[in-house]
């Protein structure tokens, strides 16, 4: 059984790196310097020791939860009283595996990555401040708590986004990524008030309590559950507001693997299932989650399709599996979904770390630039199929038992979402193996054409070259995990360890989806999308541009990603915000306060100018007033007094 | 028939109001100040005739006439003097045409 000091622990040793980076190595030392690495390193490595030692307490213990002792955090007045606490369920210690695996993955291969960026020290500051917020968003007991390491998690994407800030675009995207979730954020603290108000408790436990009971129900537990789902949409990055998470690719590559494919676009899905029993209460908000994660699914897989930019289309790969684990919580329940984002992290990680290697080589995200990187990179090329052939569901690999389970849950309970779900099957092997072609296949294509990198990059000249082993071996160790993960629930321990199904024995469940159909489908369709992709780009059987020719109309509209960016930027922001709402609130300006403020002035001058005809300079008449003046005192007086 | 107080004061504020009407109605500056004199005078029956009526022991309402008569002296006096520096800028007395204090 792990001590509760250890489990506050796992979340305070990324912020002492943190700290120790920011206050004391940063200025003091050289940023040629890898120290900040190796500090962030043995942090993260630490708490990933301490967050396994909690599964396996957390498996070990009775209804597979551990208490941990609140502390009282604000006491406003009487009665109202906010804790600092931690769950520690088996959501939560699945959840802690997967931050700190991918964050500490992520921190050995930036110290090849990033090493001889001026930012050095910066960057492992933020990225320490990150795994800390993470953490501690998937520790915190109260809606409160989490709400601070929800906004946490935002700002520190913020800061990474825009971590080479001297480019426009990268500072555009970072501003683009904050505004974007924040208006998912208001709807996430508005349900927050809303379930305050009508329970007055911020406590998870107490609110699962409540929706289980039946005392919070009805349209207050529906419109509470669709605030809280909206704050999962922003951050999840799914339809509409998905529009933030492809800019993000400004950011630095390990920043995109940890923060926009692994772990905090995971929050939203991470926050569905955290207050899962109130959105089991609730039909309407448990649906709402179905069909958004079901449409953004095939919308942003539709993307994917035509991007030329490799981060892009692990972008829209990304907001498609995150619409998967949606659809998978809201026809499944927390197990498929969250078993999903597990397997996810991980092939996903993989792939922007593989797609950051290339970068490095190459000096070019662009894949119509790459080719034959095969040859030159072996161990980026071998990893990188793994990935994408788990990403496509193909049998054992990880992704198979989590797309499966989403697929098959999607069927029984919405049937139009899973032929949507079906559709998504067959894009998504294609995307993935487009981009495994287009990359690695066929002759190299030379690489960026001003041989410069972005941000602190060398440049690279003639030959793309293998990575160094300090960035392969996370590859490795993430492909290796790419292709195990899934085992875990093929047993069926998983759902039972996140609380419902039953388990079986090991090669019964290896192979029983061969006994189902549905299985078959989606090995089908994963198998012909990664057979066009083969045909289309790597034999040149079926010309690209023929078929983007024929389909012409469609592939304008994926392309420019169904002009949603000129949707929200030209026709909501730039007219009816700018010109519409903030327009109008200027002419209130102009026109009524201002109005005001003058109009009392130009009145007085007015009035001024109306009465000062009474000021004849005849000293008569003045005495002739007073003597009025004085009579009808005097009168007053006699009469009134 | 008895004279009394209402008779004096009867005979003031007939004094006063033909002074009053002088003030506002006249335009030559001298009976203004003329009219001034009237009015003060009115106010000094006024105060003698309280003073008799109403506390015969005291003479404080004489020792204020007096006063006032020293006051409208020099009134009448630094009067005069304005009216003749008036005269010499406008070559006037007529105090409809002295309005510069105004708009």
């Amino acid at each position: 059984m792990i001590p509760h000091q250890m489990v506050w622990l796992i979340f305070l040793l990324p912020l002492f790196s943190f700290v120790i980076i920011a206050f004391v190595v940063r200025p003091l030392v050289r940023p040629e310097s890898r120290i900040a690495g190796y500090i962030t390193i043995a942090a993260i490595g630490g708490s990933l020791a301490l967050s396994i030692w909690a599964l396996f307490s957390v498996m070990a213990a009775p209804h597979h939860e551990i208490p941990v002792p609140d502390i009282t955090w604000v006491v406003i007045e009487d009665g109202v009283t906010i804790h600092l606490g931690l769950i520690m369920d088996s959501l939560t210690a699945v959840m802690l595996i997967v931050v700190t695996v991918v964050s500490l993955m992520v921190q050995i291969y930036s110290q090849g990555y990033m090493h001889g960026d001026p930012g050095y020290h910066r960057y492992y500051a933020f990225m320490s401040l990150f795994t800390m917020s993470m953490l501690g968003l998937v520790l915190a007991d109260n809606l409160v708590f989490m709400f601070v390491f929800w906004e946490m998690v935002g700002l520190c994407s913020y800061f990474l986004i825009g971590f080479w800030f001297h480019k426009p675009s990268a500072a555009d995207a970072a501003k683009k990524a904050f505004i974007v979730t924040r208006l998912g954020d208001f709807g996430f603290l508005a349900g927050i008030l809303l379930l305050y108000l009508n329970t007055g408790t911020f406590d998870i436990h107490e609110l699962h309590e409540l929706a289980i009971t039946g005392v919070l129900a009805g349209t207050v537990l529906t419109w509470a559950a669709i605030g809280i789902f909206a704050g999962a949409v922003g951050k999840s990055a799914q339809f509409p507001l998905h529009v933030w998470l492809p800019d993000a690719m400004e950011g630095p590559t390990p920043v995109s693997a940890l923060i926009h494919a692994a772990t905090m676009v995971a929050a939203g899905v991470f926050l569905v299932a955290r207050m899962f029993p109130l959105f089991q209460h609730s039909t309407e908000a448990l649906t709402t989650v179905a069909i958004i994660g079901g449409i953004t699914a095939i919308f942003a897989a539709s993307m994917g399709l035509v991007m030329n930019d490799i981060k892009r289309v692990l972008a829209y790969s990304t907001i498609s599996q995150l619409g998967y684990m949606m659809l998978g919580l809201g026809t499944g329940g927390v197990a498929i979904g969250i078993f999903h984002l597990f397997n996810h992290a991980f092939f996903k990680a993989l792939l922007f770390l593989g797609a950051g290697s290339v970068n490095h080589a190459t000096g070019t995200f662009d894949m119509r630039l790459m080719g034959g990187l095969r040859k030159y990179m072996p161990w980026t090329y071998v990893t990188f199929v793994i990935a994408s052939l788990s990403i496509a569901g193909i049998w054992p690999l990880s992704g198979f038992w989590s797309k499966d389970e989403v697929v098959i849950s999607a069927f029984a309970s919405q049937p139009v979402l899973f032929y949507l779900a079906m559709i998504t099957v067959f894009m998504t092997a294609f995307y993935m193996f487009r981009a495994v072609f287009m990359t690695f296949g066929g002759e190299y294509r030379g690489g960026a054409p001003d041989a410069h990198g972005h941000g602190g990059q060398e440049s690279h000249h003639g030959q793309p070259h293998e990575s160094p082993r300090v960035m392969t071996i996370p590859l490795i160790i993430l492909a290796v995990l790419s292709i195990f993960s899934g085992l875990w629930n093929v047993t069926g321990h998983f759902g039972a360890f996140m609380g419902h199904g039953e388990t079986h024995g090991f090669l019964e469940g290896l192979f029983h989806p061969f006994t189902l159909s549905l299985p078959w489908i989606s090995l089908i369709l994963a198998g012909l999308g990664i057979l066009l992709a083969y045909a289309m780009y790597s034999k040149f059987w079926i010309s690209a541009e023929r078929v983007g020719g024929m389909f012409k109309p469609l592939h304008t509209l994926f392309y420019r990603k169904y002009w949603f960016d000129e949707l929200y930027e030209n026709i909501i922001v730039k007219n009816a915000l700018f010109r519409g709402l903030f327009g109008g609130f200027e002419q209130f300006d102009n026109k009524a306060v201002d109005g005001a403020v003058n109009g009392v002035a130009n009145g007085v001058i007015a009035s001024g100018r109306a009465i000062r005809y009474a000021q004849t300079g005849q000293l008569q008449l003045y005495g002739l007033f007073m003597g009025i003046g004085i009579l009808a005192i005097i009168f007053v007086i006699y009469f009134f007094g | 028939m008895v004279i009394g107080l209402q008779h004096y004061l009867i005979l003031s504020a007939i004094l006063f109001s033909i002074g009053l009407y002088g003030v506002l109605a006249k335009r030559n500056a001298v009976i203004i100040l003329m009219c001034i004199e009237l009015m003060l005078n009115a106010v000094n029956i006024t105060l003698v005739a309280f003073s008799r009526y109403v506390v015969p022991a005291m003479l404080t309402g004489q020792v204020f006439a007096i006063f006032v008569i020293v006051v409208a002296a020099a009134e009448a006096a630094v009067g005069l003097a304005i009216i003749l520096a008036i005269y010499r800028g406008f070559e006037d007395i007529d105090v409809s045409k002295i309005d510069l204090l105004k708009w």
